[in-house]
């Protein structure tokens, strides 16, 4: 700090170079937004796909309010995942194995501005999904709006920040673009089916309860539910929060240890 | 042109695992200069290549590009240089003046992207998404989007692998048009002709190692051996391999005069660049 007083070029330069770093990612994700909407298919399954969900689930339980009641936290829980944790190790496993992150890494766009633009790309998606999700839940469904918006918004941010970390470690795994469904389907769908979202997970088996209890996507749900329907705050689902922080955190270091510009070598 | 020195490497070694890619490769490249790794695939001109550009850590060697170590990636340097990999993938959905213009915005100082899409001949497709493009046509994209950040210098490796003919002459004008700016080219090929054809320099890389250099024109004359072919009467083809052709030449002719015969097809050859490498590259024989 007593030498950014001494020479004062030096706080200038940082500043300008803060200023094209913020230039540089809001560039990015302005393409990744745009690139996003070009892509129907891409479009439709992240946004038709809950709604769809919502819906069917919504007539199978119609007037049956206890139960509409979980699905619709379960459902936006779902939607966090899907949008970050499934959409980011697709794509990254396309970008690198394609050869997009190896072009992007020879220039001189900083890696950090370049992975801002892409995570900012899938939090714009789950913001528009859970909102989505809300809106229809209460519109169609007759629920009350969320009792709890500043929970609502920490559990959906805590949600981003681990899904994302954990979808970009996947994607370190996945050996190439072929098989990049399939690997995370293995781990989106089992992972959706034990951890209440279809369902209250009071009355799924003890030991897939056991197994659900130390994944994150179970205490997202808790927490969004707490938010949406029963009014609890953050105070009461502070192990929840933890669960999902320690997840950020392992999640973060395993998707910055094995990033890779490059394709594998087959 | 700048005069000084673009590229400069000494005794770079690369090791993967019990493999030695790279073993003591130098070389310097001028700047305003094109200088072509000619070799055959597995030789070790993209580890090289990639080591320079800053993808692959070196095992041991110096190695400046632009005065600057590209190993640990500085942004003053990727700023000056331009990559066309020998393969990479684009954004598929974006069209082709979206996909420069947004690189452009890449760098400080970028060409006009209209400009540079004029330089690498894809005006008619401008508007169209890339994925339409055709193969030859995403080779010229990828030139445009090394070039649009108006690079100083500019790595090409293996440019037209996989071309048809009329695809590689079109490479080959952007190339020259390279030149022409005063840039400065590294180039990797497997094309003897395109070597030929492009490079001020060329250095013959074989198993890790760098076994000629020179220009195209003189690693021919540099073996100094020349080729004298004739006939005989009874239609014999005969060849004689020599460092003084006239001495040669008057032997033979004085004999021939001498017995009243003719040198038939008599030829006198220097070894082109395509004996050199062929020579130079040629598998040792197994000894059985």
């Amino acid at each position: 700090m007593s030498d950014h007083a001494l020479d004062p070029v030096r706080p200038a330069r940082a500043r300008r170079a803060g200023v094209r770093w913020r230039h540089a990612a809001w560039r990015q994700y302005r393409l990744e937004r745009r690139m996003f909407w070009r892509n129907p298919s891409a479009a439709f399954f992240n946004f038709l796909l809950p709604l769809i969900f919502l819906a069917l689930f919504g007539a199978i339980f119609a007037e049956q309010e206890a139960n509409l009641q979980v699905i619709v936290p379960g459902i936006a829980g779902m939607a966090v995942m899907s949008t970050t944790f499934s959409a980011l190790a697709m794509n990254l496993t396309y970008l690198r194995e394609s050869g997009v992150l190896k072009r992007i890494h020879g220039t001189p766009l900083p890696t950090s501005a370049y992975l801002a633009g892409i995570a900012g790309n899938a939090v714009t998606n789950t913001a528009i999904q859970v909102a989505l999700i809300t809106v229809a839940g209460t519109a169609v469904f007759g629920l009350e709006w969320p009792h709890d918006w500043l929970a609502l918004a920490v559990f959906v941010a805590l949600g981003v920040v681990c899904f994302a970390a954990l979808g970009v470690a996947l994607s370190h795994v996945i050996p190439n673009f072929d098989s990049a469904p399939a690997y995370v389907n293995a781990a989106f769908l089992p992972v959706l089916f034990i951890s209440g979202v279809f369902y209250d997970d009071e009355e799924a088996p003890a030991f897939l309860g056991a197994i659900a209890e130390v994944l994150p996507l179970k205490h997202l749900i808790d927490g969004l539910s707490g938010a949406m329907v029963t009014g609890e705050g953050l105070a009461d689902h502070a192990p929840a929060l933890l669960v999902l922080a320690l997840w950020a955190a392992a999640g973060a270091v395993l998707a910055v240890r094995g990033f890779s510009w490059d394709a594998r070598r087959r | 042109m700048t005069a000084g020195v673009a590229i400069e490497v000494e005794d770079l070694h690369k090791q993967y695992g019990d493999h030695a890619a790279v073993r003591g490769i130098s070389f310097r490249v001028e700047r305003g200069e094109v200088f072509g790794l000619l070799g055959p695939n597995g030789a070790g001109k993209t580890t090289t290549v990639e080591i320079l550009e800053g993808y692959r850590a070196r095992t041991r060697g110096r190695v400046a590009v632009l005065g600057m170590d590209p190993g640990p990636r500085p942004p003053a340097l990727r700023e000056r240089i331009g990559i066309v990999l020998q393969s990479s993938g684009l954004y598929r959905h974006l069209t082709v003046r979206e996909a420069v213009g947004h690189w452009a915005g890449l760098y400080r100082a970028p060409r006009d992207v209209d400009e540079t899409i004029a330089l690498i001949g894809l005006e008619a497709a401008a508007g169209q998404r890339t994925r339409t493009l055709s193969g030859g046509q995403q080779r010229r994209l990828d030139f445009a989007l090394a070039l649009v950040g108006d690079p100083e210098l500019v790595f090409l490796d293996e440019p037209t692998t996989g071309f048809d003919p009329a695809a590689r002459r079109q490479a080959w004008e952007t190339v020259r048009s390279l030149r022409d700016l005063g840039k400065t080219v590294l180039l990797t090929t497997h094309y003897l002709d395109e070597a030929q054809a492009l490079a001020d320099r060329v250095a013959i890389v074989k198993d890790g190692a760098i076994l000629a250099e020179g220009a195209p024109g003189d690693l021919g004359s540099a073996a100094s051996r020349y080729r004298v072919a004739w006939r005989d009467a009874a239609g014999t083809l005969h060849e004689r391999e020599t460092a003084e052709p006239t001495a040669l030449l008057h032997e033979l002719t004085g004999a021939a005069l001498a017995r009243g015969e003719a040198l038939l097809d008599l030829s006198v050859t220097q070894p082109s660049l395509e004996d050199v490498y062929l020579e130079l590259t040629a598998e040792p024989e197994t000894v059985a």
